[in-house]
This record gives C-alpha cells, sequence and structure tokens, in this order.
C-alpha cells in the first residue's frame, strides 16, 4: 500500500498524526534513559585515567551531538520554508531550536562539569569550546529573532536566513580539534573503530538515542501548539475534540 | 574543604548532582513548559471560537 506522504506536510493533517507518534517515542526515551543509567553507572567500569569523572561523558557526548544534528534539520526545515514556502517546515525549525539550545547549553554545563578536574578549570577559550558557545547563540538569536517579529510568514523567513548562515559553525565544530591544536580531546569514536571499552559505548549510544526520542517528541509537542496557534481562526481547529471540551 | 578537594573525594556526588541532576532539570523544566504552553494555547483558541471566531 502506497503512503501519500506529501499528505503529512499539511499542518491540518501533521497535526494528528504527531499527537499519535508522541507516545511512541516519549516511553523508549524514558525506559532508554534508565538502561542507559544503569549500564553506565553500575556496569561500565572505571576509567584507567579520568576515574568516576569520565562518566559525564554519557551525557555530554550525546548532548553536544544532538546540539549539532538538531540545528542542521531546523536550518534544513528553515530553508524548505524559505524555498517553497511550505507552512510546516518553518513551524517545524521553530519547535526545534528551544531544545536544540537546550542540548547546547547541557553539552556546555555538563563539559565545563567535566573539564575542572581533568584541565583544572571550568572553562578555556579552546575552538571546540568557543564554537559550540557560539552554538548556544545562534539558537538563541534564533529564537529572539523569531519572537521579536509579529507576522509570522515574515519572523519565519527572517529567522530561516539566521539558521541558514549560521549553519557553517556546525561542520567548524566537528572539525575544530582536527584544524586546531585544541586542549579538547579528539574524536574517540571514529569510522575505523574505538578503544572505548563495550560498556561504555553502550551506556553512551543508548543514552544517544534516549535523546534523539526525547527531542522528537518536545519537536511533536511544541508543533503541535505552534500549529494550533497559527491555525486558530480555521474551522478545522475549533472542531478538534480538545477544542471542543 | 574546597570544591576541589570535595570532588575528588566524592567524583559520584559531583557527577550526579553537577551533571545528571542539571540534565534532568532541565528537561523537565522543558516538558512542563511545552505542557502549559499547550494548556494556555488551547485556552485561546476556545475563548476565540467563544466569542465567534473574534480577536
Amino acid at each position: 500500500m502506497a503512503i501519500n506522504w506529501f499528505k503529512y506536510s499539511a499542518p491540518t493533517t501533521f497535526y494528528g498524526l504527531a499527537g499519535k507518534l508522541i507516545p511512541w517515542f516519549a516511553i523508549p526515551a524514558v525506559i532508554l534513559c534508565g538502561i542507559s543509567l544503569y549500564i553506565g553507572f553500575a556496569v561500565a567500569p572505571v576509567d584507567a585515567q579520568q576515574g568516576e569523572f569520565y562518566r559525564i561523558i554519557f551525557i555530554h557526548v550525546p548532548a553536544s551531538i544532538l546540539s549539532m544534528f538538531l540545528y542542521m534539520i531546523m536550518a534544513g526545515y528553515a530553508a524548505l520554508g524559505l524555498i517553497f514556502n511550505t507552512r510546516l517546515s518553518s513551524m517545524m525549525a521553530s519547535a526545534m531550536a528551544p531544545t536544540g539550545a537546550l542540548f547546547a547549553f547541557i553539552s556546555l554545563w555538563t563539559g565545563a562539569l567535566w573539564g575542572k578536574p581533568m584541565w583544572g578549570a571550568w572553562w578555556v577559550w579552546d575552538a571546540r569550546l568557543t564554537s559550540e558557545l557560539i552554538l548556544l547563540f545562534l539558537y538563541l538569536g534564533f529564537i529572539a529573532l523569531h519572537a521579536s517579529i509579529d507576522d509570522p510568514r515574515r519572523a519565519d523567513r527572517a529567522s530561516a536566513l539566521l539558521a541558514i548562515v549560521g549553519s557553517v559553525n556546525v561542520p567548524i565544530i566537528y572539525f575544530s580539534v582536527k584544524w586546531w591544536n585544541t586542549l579538547h580531546q579528539g574524536s574517540t569514536i571514529k569510522f575505523s573503530g574505538t578503544s572505548m571499552h563495550i560498556a561504555m559505548q553502550q551506556a553512551m549510544f543508548t543514552m544517544l538515542a534516549a535523546c534523539w526520542m526525547y527531542a522528537i517528541v518536545m519537536t511533536l509537542m511544541r508543533v503541535r501548539s505552534i500549529i494550533l496557534e497559527r491555525e486558530r481562526h480555521t474551522k478545522w481547529v475549533t472542531e478538534l475534540p480538545e477544542v471542543q471540551q | 574543604m574546597s570544591l576541589d578537594v570535595w570532588m575528588r573525594e566524592n567524583p559520584l556526588t559531583y557527577i550526579w548532582l553537577g551533571s545528571y541532576a542539571v540534565a534532568f532539570l532541565v528537561f523537565a523544566v522543558e516538558v512542563a513548559m511545552v505542557i502549559h504552553k499547550r494548556k494556555i494555547t488551547l485556552r485561546q483558541v476556545r475563548l476565540m471560537r467563544d466569542a465567534g471566531g473574534e480577536e
């Protein structure tokens, strides 16, 4: 049976689909988070050099990865909205920005918590840290710019430009540890393999999956509110069961 | 006792309180804000419907 995916690019149909998808991502997010914490703290061994402090990576690395991926997806949606004038794409970009900003904040915060015992400093103006801080500012700029313009369609276009221009920062974050001599360590996990203990990998990848599920849930929940807000003049919104109550 | 000494004597407490508790608090605040926003939006839509679609 062929599914007409374009049907779900309309806010009218996507609203219902998003509502149905939320529990399918929310429940696995909680379960995977619990599994990750169990493996990370009860199974994974103590690191020979870093002791217990390395366990911060189980939240730090997934938060950092999510902050970068969410920005690229957000910029992609914003570009789609700008080029094809699709309403839902711009709504998705707006819905993703706060979650991406929070992941960037958690990445910086947990990085500082790790840096203090390992480097002896909460913060250094290292290329990786600084570019991640710029990513947080780009998210905040996107949110602030969107909120400062009353007309939603104009706000979408203006903030889309910022998102697209800002996306150049994401490869800079990723390659900063290769391009410059940074204090921040290079990638531990590469396509060629990794030296990490298997339990450490399991804890980290399980938390990464949990964070992905969480980000999807938050985006879907937020986009439903945005759709309701923007489509409030339409008949289909007033006929929704939750509005009828 | 300085923070440097305390964190080295209690690394797991430092990790839990500093990283995981803060991260989960951030997630909880975000979830609460999104739920609150939905409630407010639904209330606005109902008010507009009751007012006959006029803002």
